[in-house]
C-alpha cells in the first residue's frame, strides 16, 4: 500500500472518529485460540492523548462520506471537509500491525453512512470477519451498529465483534427531530433491540449447548451528547437509566458537546466544552451502577440538575442529613456506600478490617477514606464527633474550605486577589 | 541482642524464602534480612549467609499459599518492589500470617498488613503500566523487540500476559535498568541477558537494527496519536498524570517529529 496515501486517510478518518468517547476494551472473555494473535482481558489504556483521554483501541471511520446531515456531526453532508474511505484490507493491515507492536487492544470501527445503512454495515462486518477468520485475531473489536441496519447483519456483526454500539446522541426525541431531521428514533432502537435479544438468546443456548458461537460478549453501549439542546441533567440520566434497564446496556457514555460546525440550532463555535457537567454525569452514572442509588433519589422535579460545586453523592447527603451519621463499625455495606468520601474499595476494606476490632479515625485515614468529606457523616470508635448540630450549608462550607477541586476555578465566584 | 542475626541471601525470591525457612527452623532471632549486593554490617548482629535451597523455599511458599492465595500474591508483589527494608517487613508479615488462626491478611487496620498491601498495589500498577507501555519494534531478524525501564522488577509478572497475547510472534522485552530480559521463541519464555550498546529508545531517525516498514508504522502511530486528540479539551496535567514523563523516551507516540 502507498504509505503517504494511507497516512492521509488515517489522519482524516481518525480525526473524524475521535468524538466517539467509548474506548473501553474490557468485559470480553475472548481468549487466544490455536496460537493465534491476541486476547482480551480487563482492558488496557495503552496511552493517553494530550486532552487526557485514554487510547485503547484504534478508533477510525471506514469512511467519512455521509448521506445524512445531522447538525451536531462533523461529517455531516453539508460540511465542507476532506473526505476519504478505507479499503477493507487497509483497515485489517493497520489493526494487525498496530496490535503486534502493542499500541492497541483492538479496533473500534465506525462509519459515515454511504449508499444505505445495510451497505455500510456490511463493510464493517466484512472487516471484523476478515480479522477473525483470516488473521486469527482474538483482540477486541467494537463495531458501530448502523441505525436502520437489517437484523441479519446485526446477527452476523455480533458473531465477530466483542461490543456493538449505537449512539442515540440526542437524549430527547424532540431534540433529535430538530438536529437530525433525516434520522428516525426507531432506526436507532431497532439494531439495539436485535442485539439485546441475540445476547439473551445466546446466554440461554450456551447453558444447553456449550459450543454455541459467542455473541457480542462485551455487550452494547451508547452515547449521548451533553449540552447541545438545552436538556436538563434529569432528562439525560432518566434516558440513560432507561437504556440500562430496557436494553441491558453495559455503558452509557456522556460526551460534552464540542462545537464543530456553525449552526444556529447549536452552541456557537468556540463555546466551552461542558467538561465539569460531563464529569458530574459520570459520577451519577457510577452511583446508579455501583453504589445502589436509584435515579430519582439524585435527580427529580425538585432537583432537575446536579450541583456544580459538590459531587452528586455529597449533594444527596446534604439534602438527606436525617440518614446520618452512619456508624462505620456496624452499618451494612449498602449504607457505608452512601457516605460521601467513601469509595467501594474503602467500603470493602472497612468490612474486612472491622472484624478484627473497632475502627477509629486513624484507621480510616490510613485505609484511604477521604475524611475531609466523610467525617461529617459517620461515627467510629472515637468520642469526638462534634458535627451533630451543623446545618447542611455549614457542612458544605467547611468541606469546600478545606478542599481543592480541580474544577474549582470554573465555578468559584470569589475574586482572586492577585490576578 | 547478642544472638540477633543478620541473614544474607542472594537477592532472589527463592533465596529470601530460604532465609525465612532458616529463621523459623533454627529459631533465629532475626535482626535483618539483606541481599548480598547491598548488605551492610549491623553494629550488634552477626552475619549469616543463607544458601538458596529451592526445596526449602517451596515448603515456605506452600505454607503461605495454604494460609491465603491473596496474601501470597501480595507478598510476592511487595517483594518485587525492591524497597529498602522489604525483606524484614515481609518477614514480619509472614510471622503474622503463621501466628494467627484468623485471616490476618485482611486486617487493613494493621500497619504491616497495610504497608504490604500498599507496596503490592504500587507494583501491580507498574505491572499494568508495562503491559500498556511496551512498544515493540520489528528487528530485521523478525523479532519484536522492546526496551523498558520500570520502577519495580515487574518482568516476572508480565511474562504470562505477553506470552498469551503474542503467541504467534517472537518477542523480547528487555529491562535496561536491571539488565535482563524475556525472550519468547514461539514455545517458551526464556530469561536472557544481552550486550546492548545502547538502549533502543524511540528515535526520529530510522535505526539499522529495525525493518524499513517499522519506521513507517511508528510514523502512522504517531500521526494517529495526534489526530485523535481533541484540542478544545486539552488537559496536559491529566495527560502527564496518566503517562508520566519518565516513560516517554520509550513511547513511539511521544517522539518529536
Amino acid at each position: 500500500m502507498s504509505f503517504e496515501r494511507i497516512r492521509e486517510k488515517l489522519s482524516i478518518l481518525a480525526d473524524a472518529a475521535k468524538y466517539d468517547v467509548s474506548c473501553s476494551s474490557s468485559g470480553s472473555n475472548r481468549t487466544n485460540k490455536n496460537k493465534g494473535l491476541g486476547d482480551t482481558g480487563t482492558g488496557i489504556c495503552h496511552t493517553y492523548t494530550e486532552d487526557g483521554r485514554c487510547v485503547s483501541l484504534l478508533k477510525i471511520l471506514m469512511t467519512n462520506y455521509c448521506i445524512f446531515d445531522c447538525a451536531y456531526c462533523v461529517t455531516r453532508k453539508s460540511n465542507d471537509i476532506k473526505r476519504a474511505a478505507f479499503k477493507i484490507q487497509e483497515v485489517v493491515d493497520l489493526t494487525i500491525n498496530f496490535y503486534r507492536r502493542n499500541y492497541i487492544e483492538g479496533l473500534f470501527l465506525s462509519s459515515g453512512i454511504f449508499k444505505s445503512a445495510d451497505y455500510t454495515m456490511e463493510r464493517l462486518v466484512a472487516v471484523a470477519k476478515k480479522l477473525r477468520l483470516e488473521e486469527n485475531f482474538n483482540g477486541y473489536i467494537h463495531l458501530k451498529s448502523i441505525p436502520g441496519a437489517s437484523d441479519e447483519l446485526m446477527r452476523e456483526a455480533g458473531l465477530y465483534a466483542d461490543r456493538l454500539s449505537v449512539n442515540i446522541e440526542i437524549p430527547t426525541v424532540s431534540g433529535l427531530k430538530l438536529l437530525a431531521p433525516d434520522k428516525k428514533h426507531e432506526d436507532f432502537i431497532k439494531p439495539m433491540l436485535k442485539v439485546k435479544n441475540e445476547i439473551i438468546q445466546y446466554k440461554a443456548e450456551k447453558k444447553i449447548i456449550k459450543s454455541t458461537p459467542i455473541y457480542a460478549p462485551a455487550g452494547q453501549s451508547t452515547q449521548m451528547i451533553v449540552g447541545a439542546t438545552g436538556e436538563s441533567d434529569k432528562d439525560i440520566m432518566y434516558t440513560a437509566n432507561h437504556f440500562y434497564k430496557k436494553y441491558n446496556m453495559k455503558r452509557v457514555y456522556y460526551s460534552g458537546y464540542v462545537p464543530v460546525v456553525e449552526d444556529t440550532r447549536l452552541p456557537a463555535l468556540g463555546s466551552q466544552v461542558p467538561m465539569l457537567r460531563e464529569n458530574r454525569l459520570y459520577q451519577t452514572d457510577w452511583l446508579l451502577r455501583f453504589y445502589g442509588f436509584s435515579v430519582n433519589e439524585i435527580l427529580n422535579d425538585t432537583n432537575p440538575n446536579l450541583d456544580i460545586d459538590v459531587d452528586p453523592k455529597l449533594g444527596w447527603a446534604l439534602r438527606n442529613l436525617n440518614e446520618f451519621p452512619i456508624d462505620v463499625n456496624t452499618a451494612p455495606p449498602k449504607m457505608l456506600a452512601r457516605i460521601p468520601g467513601l469509595g467501594m474499595y474503602s467500603v470493602g476494606k472497612i468490612i474486612k478490617a472491622r472484624k478484627f476490632g473497632r475502627l477509629n479515625w486513624n484507621h480510616l485515614k490510613k485505609i484511604g477514606v477521604a475524611l475531609n468529606r466523610a467525617q461529617y457523616f459517620m461515627i467510629c470508635d472515637a468520642n469526638e464527633w462534634s458535627h451533630k448540630d451543623l446545618q447542611p450549608a455549614q457542612i458544605k462550607g467547611l468541606i469546600l474550605q478545606n478542599s481543592k477541586g480541580k474544577f474549582r476555578a470554573s465555578y468559584s465566584n470569589q475574586l482572586s486577589l492577585f490576578n | 541482642m547478642n544472638d540477633a542475626k543478620n541473614l544474607i541471601y542472594d537477592g532472589t525470591f527463592n533465596g529470601f524464602l530460604t532465609a525465612i525457612f532458616s529463621a523459623f527452623d533454627e529459631k533465629i532471632q532475626v535482626a535483618n534480612i539483606q541481599n548480598e549486593f547491598t548488605a551492610q554490617q549491623g553494629l550488634f548482629s552477626d552475619f549469616e549467609e543463607v544458601y538458596t535451597d529451592d526445596e526449602k523455599a517451596k515448603r515456605v511458599w506452600t505454607g503461605i499459599q495454604k494460609k491465603s492465595k491473596q496474601a501470597s500474591s501480595s507478598l510476592y508483589f511487595a517483594f518485587l518492589s525492591e524497597t529498602d527494608g522489604i525483606e524484614l517487613l515481609a518477614y514480619y508479615y509472614i510471622q503474622k500470617l503463621f501466628s494467627h488462626k484468623q485471616k490476618v491478611h485482611l486486617n487493613y487496620a494493621d500497619d504491616i498488613v497495610l504497608k504490604i498491601n500498599q507496596l503490592a498495589k504500587s507494583v501491580g500498577r507498574e505491572k499494568h503500566r508495562m503491559e500498556a507501555f511496551v512498544r515493540f519494534q520489528m528487528t530485521k531478524d523478525g523479532i519484536y523487540f522492546a526496551n523498558i525501564e520500570p520502577d519495580f522488577n515487574v518482568l516476572p509478572l508480565i511474562s504470562k500476559h505477553f506470552k498469551d497475547r503474542y503467541a504467534d510472534q517472537q518477542w523480547i522485552i528487555y529491562d535496561v535498568k536491571r539488565k535482563y530480559g524475556l525472550y519468547y521463541n514461539l514455545k517458551i519464555v526464556e530469561t536472557i541477558s544481552l550486550e546492548l550498546n545502547k538502549a533502543h529508545m524511540n528515535s526520529i531517525h530510522s535505526n539499522d537494527a529495525f525493518t524499513e516498514e517499522e519506521h513507517d508504522f511508528q510514523q502512522l502511530w504517531n500521526d494517529y496519536f495526534k489526530s485523535t486528540n481533541i484540542k478544545s479539551r486539552i488537559n496536559l496535567k491529566l495527560h502527564t498524570q496518566h503517562v508520566p514523563k519518565r516513560y516517554w523516551k520509550y513511547l513511539s507516540e511521544k517522539k518529536a517529529i
